[in-house]
C-alpha cells in the first residue's frame, strides 16, 4: 500500500517500571490530518517522540511511505521529512522571524543571505495562509504566531509528515480556526498532519481519522465521518465500569457547607485568565471529586483555596468566614489545608528534615515558638508523634525528606496536614506516581478525614479515584465547571465527554 | 574515553568531615607550597615556622592579626547573612564605606559632648543603619523587580567608593579636615570617641573585635533558633514551599540584606572607631575587605562562628605575609603561598558534598 505516510507496527517503548508504549500500531494516510487522541498518560508523547528519533523503541518497526526506517536521532527523523511542532516552544527570543526558520538548518550558508531568507519565508508563509512577519523579533509575537514559526521552520526544513503536540492548548479559538485553515491547505499540497490532542470536538473538527490511545495500546482506529463525540470518549477513557466504592462511616452531608466559592476567577503564571465564574461547594464531611483533563484550571482552583493565588473575581468562604485574597497564612489560619500536585518542592522543604517538615504550618503558632525563637525540642516530639501515627518509615525525624519513598514523602505531607485540624482538604493528584500500597493508605486517610467530618476536594485525573471516593463530581473543562453530579449514577463515558468538552445535555 | 574516578554526590555528610576536610586541605597546601619553596631554594620548615610565629604565636603577631580580623570578620558575616538565603551580596565593600560614613557622621556630631558610651552606641547604631539602607537598596530591586543582585550589590560598591572619594577629596563636606589644605583628608574624631580597646592576656582586643563575636552569636541563633532563619531556610531550599506556607519572601529578601548591610556596616564603624580615628577615604579602599569577606564565609561554609576563626586566619596569613616580604622573599612568593592556601581549602569544599570513587568499581558499589 504506497498511500501510507508513516505506518507503525508493534512499537514498544518500555521506561524503568513503566511501559508506556506496549505494542501500539498506527498507520497514517497521505495528504490526511490523522487525530492521536488519548487521555494524559495514554502513550501520546511517547509514540511521537519514538516517530521523530527522540527514543527507540524497544521493539516494532517504523515504515515511511513503505520503506522501513530507523531513526539515531531527531535529526535522522526530520532528514526523513518528520517535523515536530512541540507544545513548549523552541524559539530563540531576541532573534527574528526568518532567523529562527532558518537556524539549525544544514543548508543555510556560513554567510547568510538576510534578504533572500526572508523572502523565501514570506513566500511559505503566504502559501499556508499564516500571517507572521519574517522580520519581527520572537519576543515581539503572540503565542499564536509563535507557533506559526515553529511550523514555518519544519515547513522550511522540507517535513512532508508533521506531528503537531496539543497545538490548540495555548491558542485562543480564533487563532486555532487560523491553525486548523492552515493544516488544510498542507494537507491539500499532499502533506500529511498528525494531530496529537484530548479535546474531542476540536478533534472531530480538523481530522480526516482517528486513532485512540489508552494505558499505552491502540483501542482503534476510526474515520471521523463515521464516529461521534461519544464513542471517542468512551474507547478514550475505557468501558470498564466496575469499580468499587469505598465504604464510609459517616457519609458527607452537602448541606452543611464548609467550604463555597463563589463566581471566583483568577489568572495563570502567565496572566491568561485561568478559572472563569467558578461555583463550587463542598459540605462537612463531603468529598467533592473534581474531574478534568490536566491544565484546565485544577491547579489554578487549588493555588486561589490556598491562598497561594490571588482571586481576580468572587469570594471563598471556609466555615463562615469569607478568607482574604491570595493570603495563604490567612487560608491555614482559616482551616484550609492543602495537599499539592507538587508534593516534595511545594508542599514540602525537601532539603529539610522530616521534623521541620512537620512544622512547615505551625511554628508560629505559641505552641511552637516564643519571642520569635523556635522550641526545637517541642518541634522535635511533635514530628515524632506524627511519625509514629502515620506510619512513616523514617530512620529518624532528622531525616532530609528527599530521601524517603514516594508513599512516606505522602504521608508526611498528609500527617501535618491533618494535625492542623483542617475544616477542608484541597487534595490535588494524592495519589499519582505512588505504588498501590501507599495508594490504598492514602485514599484510606481521606476518607477517615472525611468521616471525622473534614470537608475534601478532591482534584484528580484518575477517573477511578474519583469514581470511588467522592460523594459529587464536578467537571472542569477551560477553567469552568462544566457539570455537577453525585458520584453514584456518573459514568465514565459521561465523565468522559465532559472532560474533553461536551456539554451536559450531549453527554446525556 | 572514562576517568579513572568520578564524584559521586554524598546522601549524607558525617559530621567528622566538617573539620578533617579542612585539615587535610591546610597539609596538602603545605605539601605543594614546600616544593615551590624547595625549588626557589628556601627552607620550607624555616618559611612556615616564620608564618605561624609572625601571623599567630608572638603577642604582637596576635594583636595585629586580630587588629586585620576584625573588618574581615564583619564583611565575612555580611556575606554569610545574605548568601544563607540565596541572595548573593557581594556589596560587603560599599556597605562597609557607607557604615563608616554614617560611624564618622555621628562620631564628629556627638563625639565631643555626649557621654561616652553613648557615643559609641550611637556610632555602632549609625553604621548598622547606614549600611542597612545601603544594602536595602540591593534588596529591594532584587524583590520587586527580580533585579540580579550580584551586579546591583557589586555596582553599588562602586558608587560607595565615589562617595568616599567626593567626601574627603572632592568637597568641603562635614567629614573633611578643614585644616588640612595641602592634602585633603578626613576630620579626626576627639578622643574621648575612640572606642576602647582591651588587654587580654597581654593581647590588645578592639572593641570593634568583640561587637563581631558578639555579632556571629547573634547570628547563628538567628539561623539555628529562629522563625526567621527557619524561614530564611525554607526559601533557599524550595521557594515554592514558602509560597505554599504564606512566607512573605519578598518581605524576607529586603529584611536579610538591610541585615547583612548592617554587619558590614558595622565593619565600617569599627575601623572609624577603633583603628583610623576619622573617615579614612583611601585607607577603607586599599584592603578589598568585602571582597575578602565573600571568601572568608565560603570557607567558613556560611557558619558565623566558622567566620570568624576564618577571619583570624586570613588576617595572621595576611600579616605573616607582610613581614616575610623583604629583599630575600619577593612578595610574588608571599601570594603564591596565600594562594595556595586559599585554593585547596575551596578545592577541599567539594569533597564534603561528593566523595571520589573509582569507576572500576562503579557498578559494585551501585549494587550495594
Amino acid at each position: 500500500m504506497t498511500n501510507s505516510a508513516v505506518r507503525m507496527t508493534g512499537v514498544v517503548k518500555r521506561f524503568p517500571g513503566v511501559v508506556a508504549n506496549d505494542g501500539v500500531n498506527f498507520e497514517v494516510l497521505k495528504g490526511e490530518v490523522h487525530a492521536l487522541l488519548g487521555e494524559n498518560g495514554a502513550g501520546k508523547s511517547t509514540l511521537s517522540n519514538i516517530l521523530t528519533g527522540l527514543y527507540r523503541p524497544d521493539e516494532g518497526t517504523i515504515e515511511l511511505g513503505g520503506t522501513s526506517v530507523t531513526f539515531g536521532s531527531p535529526k535522522a527523523a526530520l532528514d526523513a521529512g518528520i517535523g515536530m511542532v512541540h507544545q513548549h516552544f523552541r524559539l530563540v527570543e531576541p532573534f527574528t522571524v526568518a532567523e529562527n526558520v532558518i537556524l539549525g538548518n544544514p543548508e543555510t550558508p556560513f554567510v547568510i543571505d538576510t534578504g533572500s531568507t526572508v523572502e523565501r519565508v514570506a513566500e511559505l508563509a503566504k502559501r499556508y495562509d499564516m500571517a507572521v512577519d519574517p522580520n519581527a523579533k520572537i519576543w515581539q509575537l503572540s503565542v499564536g504566531e509563535q507557533q506559526r514559526v515553529e511550523i514555518l521552520k519544519v515547513l522550511y526544513r522540507g517535513a512532508r509528515v508533521l506531528i503537531l503536540d496539543e497545538p490548540t492548548a495555548v491558542l485562543t479559538p480564533i487563532e486555532a480556526e487560523a491553525l486548523f485553515k492552515t493544516l488544510r491547505a498542507m494537507t491539500a499540497e499532499g502533506r500529511t498532519v498528525i494531530f496529537i490532542s484530548h479535546k474531542l470536538d476540536e478533534v472531530m473538527s480538523v481530522s480526516d481519522r482517528i486513532t485512540v490511545l489508552r494505558g499505552g495500546r491502540t483501542v482503534g482506529t476510526v474515520a471521523t465521518r463515521d464516529t461521534s463525540t461519544r464513542e471517542l470518549a468512551s474507547m478514550m477513557v475505557g468501558r470498564s465500569v466496575e469499580f468499587s466504592r469505598v465504604a464510609r462511616r459517616n457519609p458527607g452531608t452537602a448541606s452543611d457547607v464548609v467550604l463555597s466559592l463563589t463566581d471566583v476567577g483568577c489568572k495563570d503564571d502567565r496572566g491568561r485568565q485561568a478559572l472563569h465564574g467558578v461555583n463550587v461547594t463542598v459540605g462537612r464531611g463531603e468529598i467533592v471529586g473534581v474531574a478534568g483533563v490536566a491544565g484546565n484550571g485544577q491547579r489554578e482552583l487549588a493555588e486561589v483555596i490556598a491562598g497561594m493565588r490571588s482571586s481576580t473575581a468572587g469570594r471563598i468562604v471556609v466555615g463562615d468566614k469569607p478568607v482574604p485574597n491570595g493570603r495563604a497564612r490567612a487560608a491555614i489560619a482559616g482551616g484550609v489545608a492543602h495537599v499539592p500536585e507538587d508534593r516534595l518542592h511545594t508542599g514540602l522543604a525537601a532539603g529539610h528534615s522530616v521534623e521541620d517538615n512537620m512544622a512547615l504550618k505551625n511554628y508560629r503558632t505559641p505552641l511552637l515558638s516564643r519571642f520569635g525563637l523556635l522550641k526545637r525540642n517541642i518541634i522535635t516530639s511533635q514530628a515524632g508523634d506524627l511519625v509514629t501515627k502515620y506510619d512513616v518509615k523514617t530512620p529518624d525525624t532528622a531525616t532530609p525528606v528527599r530521601l524517603l519513598s514516594g508513599g512516606n514523602v505522602q504521608k508526611v505531607l498528609l500527617a501535618r496536614e491533618f494535625s492542623t485540624n483542617p475544616k477542608v482538604l484541597v487534595a490535588a493528584s494524592p495519589t499519582r506516581g505512588l505504588d498501590v500500597g501507599a495508594i490504598e493508605t492514602v485514599r484510606e486517610r481521606l476518607v477517615e478525614a472525611a468521616d471525622n467530618g473534614v470537608g475534601i476536594l478532591l482534584i484528580s485525573e484518575d477517573l477511578e479515584e474519583i469514581m470511588s471516593l467522592a460523594d459529587r463530581i464536578v467537571v472542569m473543562y477551560e477553567g469552568r465547571l462544566v457539570a455537577n453530579m453525585p458520584a453514584v449514577g456518573a459514568t465514565r463515558e459521561q465523565l468522559g465527554l465532559l472532560m474533553g468538552g461536551a456539554t451536559l445535555e450531549a453527554s446525556r | 574515553m572514562k576517568s579513572p574516578v568520578r564524584l559521586e554526590r554524598r546522601l549524607t555528610q558525617p559530621r567528622w568531615l566538617n573539620w578533617a576536610i579542612p585539615v587535610v586541605s591546610l597539609l596538602g597546601a603545605l605539601a605543594v607550597g614546600a616544593i615551590v619553596l624547595l625549588a626557589t631554594g628556601k627552607n620550607p620548615l624555616d618559611v612556615y615556622w616564620r608564618i605561624l610565629d609572625r601571623g599567630f604565636l608572638s603577642q604582637r603577631a596576635i594583636t595585629g592579626t586580630l587588629r586585620t580580623a576584625t573588618p574581615l570578620a564583619f564583611t565575612g558575616l555580611c556575606a554569610a547573612a545574605a548568601f544563607r538565603l540565596g541572595v548573593i551580596n557581594i556589596g560587603g565593600e560599599g556597605q562597609l564605606y557607607v557604615g563608616a560614613v554614617g560611624a564618622a557622621l555621628v562620631g564628629l556630631w556627638v563625639g565631643g559632648s555626649a557621654p561616652v558610651g553613648i557615643t559609641i552606641i550611637v556610632m555602632v547604631l549609625a553604621g548598622m543603619l547606614f549600611g542597612a539602607m545601603y544594602a536595602s537598596i540591593v534588596g529591594v530591586l532584587r524583590s520587586q523587580f527580580n533585579t540580579n543582585e550580584i551586579i546591583t550589590s557589586l555596582m553599588m560598591n562602586y558608587i560607595a567608593g565615589i562617595i568616599l572619594n567626593y567626601l574627603i577629596f572632592n568637597s568641603r563636606s562635614y567629614w573633611r579636615d578643614p585644616r588640612s589644605m595641602g592634602f585633603p583628608s578626613g576630620k579626626p574624631l576627639e578622643k574621648r570617641a575612640f572606642w576602647p580597646t582591651y588587654e587580654i592576656f597581654g593581647t590588645s582586643v578592639s572593641f570593634g573585635f568583640l561587637l563581631a563575636i558578639a555579632a556571629a552569636i547573634v547570628l547563628w541563633v538567628v539561623y539555628k533558633r529562629s522563625r526567621l532563619g527557619f524561614e530564611i531556610g525554607i526559601i533557599a531550599d524550595s521557594p515554592r514551599a514558602a509560597r505554599y506556607v504564606g512566607i512573605r519572601t519578598k518581605w524576607t529578601i529586603v529584611a536579610v540584606t538591610a541585615m547583612s548591610g548592617a554587619l558590614a556596616g558595622i565593619g565600617g564603624a569599627s575601623q572609624v572607631g577603633d583603628f583610623a580615628h576619622y573617615l579614612d577615604a583611601k585607607g577603607l579602599q586599599l584592603n578589598n575587605f568585602g571582597y575578602t569577606g565573600i571568601v572568608v564565609a565560603a570557607l567558613a561554609r556560611l557558619n558565623p562562628l566558622g567566620a570568624i576563626l576564618v577571619a583570624v586566619l586570613l588576617g595572621g596569613l595576611t600579616n605573616a605575609g607582610y613581614s616575610l616580604q623583604g629583599p630575600d622573599f619577593p612578595s610574588g612568593l608571599v601570594g603564591t603561598l596565600q594562594g595556595l592556601i586559599l585554593f585547596t581549602a575551596v578545592a577541599g569544599e567539594i569533597l564534603t558534598k561528593y566523595r571520589v570513587r573509582s569507576n572500576s568499581g562503579a557498578t559494585k558499589a551501585v549494587a550495594a
